[in-house]
């Protein structure tokens, strides 16, 4: 009865009072003590009650934890398994920092009874203290329930077990009537706090619900927002009815976005094999296995555009798919043959002449190829800007029913050339996957290795970049 | 067919194209590049242009049968296999042999 539980003395109460927590060692925790007006109706904690005590509180905690998210950035280290499991971080401290005072409460009022003082005036404002400390954080949460009680919801359970359980040894000394009277205006005043401690415990359910669904809400709107964004980059109209042909557009370019996302870690993963099989020096069989299935993976990833550029040719054509710093060298939505057979030049050593001779045909083919491609493009833009700018311009381009005609003509025009974007893609890709053939079969299988290895790296480094760029500080 | 065929074998390199078309264009600086001159017959001002588009699209079995590329008479393709013909490296030895290039 006199004997306290947990290591805490009274020096270090004093240390949490003054605002500066440290570790509290979890049996203290374990041991929250209303401050306020039970003090004398309270003996020190007992191990007869504690277990008890301890399954109440982790209920009390549990649902304390659900309400309160506390606003101070947490200052303890340790997290006491006394706590519910599950409940997050900032919840749990929130918690502690309410324990705590609590806690100090009851630590100081512990080391009062010991010594057998009256209670000390400081441990009234400490509980006051406690009191305002508790207020303001539920405040702070919009919490519009009454708070009649401050006290955990253990107390009326604690005040319970003294009445009953007798083990009271500090109440002052009275005669059998008057400790009578008393109880009866104790148990309407139990009464009224079991009442109170109820809608208390409601309101936190409802804090906790109305929380969790503003979280989720927030977690969506962030989601919302990033389409929206994307979309709108991709020159989509973002109508508020929700149009169906450009919603369809829109799905098309994020479809494909994911799949690339999902291509691009698989690569990594097959490169990272290939890498491994070149360094342990893997057999030329187990090589050549390797790389036939990047091979047949970066068809894949041909073939998927080819798919995408029939929904979304211009999102293809962007290269917003892209990381930003890849996108800088992006030609006719991909990457340039010709430069790449430039990098692996350097790489490829040692080469037979006749592979050296292959490796600079083929660049030199791909340098070509890609040229005309250009041209061809320019031509279409230069044939499209023609067409949209044929007729009248200006004041006198909208009327009579002989330019409506001409204005639709110009657009079925228009639209037609706009078609024949999608071929110029799909020889650019087949461009790049032409190149990335005739280079594996110009090559040995270990130089083919190589070489796949030296690509991803490369391409690897432009993706590094751009997150380092994207990351920079900025004035 | 006939006019077709005809017309290939006429030269080394012919191409059938349409004017308006822009991977025509990006085929004939190709072929440009290469050092060659094909004859190029644009199917929307000749005469017997629709007749010969027929013809082509009977013969490749695509709705846009241009640019269809002849070398030495023989149909080796549109553009994407004229394109993988040259990274192959098997466009400038058909060119050679056709007698289209000398070097």
């Amino acid at each position: 009865m006199g004997s306290r539980k947990g290591g805490v003395g009274l020096e270090d109460g004093k240390k949490l009072v003054a605002g500066m927590p440290s570790l509290i060692p979890h049996s203290t925790i374990s041991n929250p003590i209303d401050s306020g007006k039970n003090i004398d109706m309270h003996s020190s904690r007992t191990s007869d009650f504690g277990s008890l005590e301890q399954q109440q509180q982790s209920i009390g905690f549990h649902l304390e934890n659900a309400a309160i998210l506390s606003r101070n950035p947490p200052v303890f280290v340790q997290k006491p398994s006394a706590l519910a499991a599950g409940s997050s971080a900032p919840l749990q401290f929130g918690t502690f920092n309410k324990t705590v005072f609590n806690s100090i409460g009851g630590i100081v009022s512990q080391a009062t009874q010991e010594k057998g003082q009256q209670q000390p005036p400081n441990l009234v404002s400490l509980s006051s203290g406690a009191v305002n400390y508790e207020n303001w954080g539920e405040s702070l949460m919009a919490d519009t329930s009454p708070r009649t009680d401050t006290s955990t919801d253990l107390d009326p359970d604690d005040k319970n077990q003294m009445l009953e359980g007798g083990h009271v040894s500090n109440l002052a000394a009275s005669d059998c009537s008057d400790r009578s009277k008393e109880r009866a205006g104790d148990q309407k005043t139990l009464r009224r706090l079991a009442q109170n401690r109820e809608a208390a415990r409601k309101s936190r359910l409802r804090k906790k619900a109305y929380v969790q669904q503003l979280e989720s809400s927030r977690l969506k709107l962030s989601q919302l927002e990033q389409e929206l964004q994307r979309a709108r980059q991709q020159g989509i109209f973002i109508s508020s009815s929700g149009d169906q042909s450009h919603s369809t557009a829109g799905n098309g370019a994020l479809a494909f976005d994911m799949e690339y996302a999902r291509w691009v870690e698989d690569q990594n993963r097959q490169i990272n094999e290939l890498r491994g099989g070149v360094n342990s020096h893997a057999s030329d069989n187990e090589l050549r296995i390797m790389v036939e299935s990047v091979m047949a993976h970066w068809d894949d990833i041909f073939k998927l555009k080819g798919v995408a550029a029939k929904t979304d040719v211009f999102h293809m054509l962007s290269g917003m798919w892209k990381t930003p710093a890849e996108r800088c060298f992006l030609w006719l939505g991909g990457f340039r043959s010709s430069e790449l057979l430039k990098l692996l030049a350097n790489q490829l050593e040692p080469l037979t002449e006749q592979q050296l001779l292959g490796i600079c045909n083929l660049q030199q083919s791909s340098q070509q190829a890609e040229d005309a491609l250009s041209q061809g493009m320019e031509a279409l833009q230069q044939s499209l800007a023609e067409t949209l700018a044929s007729g009248s311009l200006g004041p006198s381009s909208s009327g009579s029913s002989g330019n409506v005609a001409n204005y639709m003509g110009q657009m079925a025009m228009a639209m037609g050339k706009l078609g024949t974007l999608e071929n110029f893609l799909r020889q650019a890709d087949n461009l790049r996957q032409q190149t990335l053939q005739q280079m594996h079969r110009i090559l040995t299988t270990r130089q083919a290795a190589r070489a796949l290895l030296a690509i991803h790296d490369y391409f690897s480094r432009l993706r590094a970049l751009s997150s380092l760029w994207l990351a920079r500080p900025r004035e | 067919m006939d006019r077709v065929v005809g017309l290939a074998s006429q030269r080394a390199v012919v191409i059938f194209s349409v004017s308006s078309c822009c991977m025509c264009y990006a085929i004939k600086t190709l072929f440009g590049e290469l050092g060659c001159n094909p004859a190029i017959y644009e199917l929307d001002e000749d005469p017997a242009g629709r007749e010969m588009e027929l013809a082509l699209i009977r013969l490749i079995g695509k709705k846009k049968p241009v640019p269809a590329v002849f070398i030495g008479g023989r149909f080796v393709g549109l553009t994407e296999q004229v394109m993988s013909h040259h990274l192959g490296g098997t466009l400038v030895p058909l060119l050679r042999d056709a007698g289209a290039l000398w070097l």
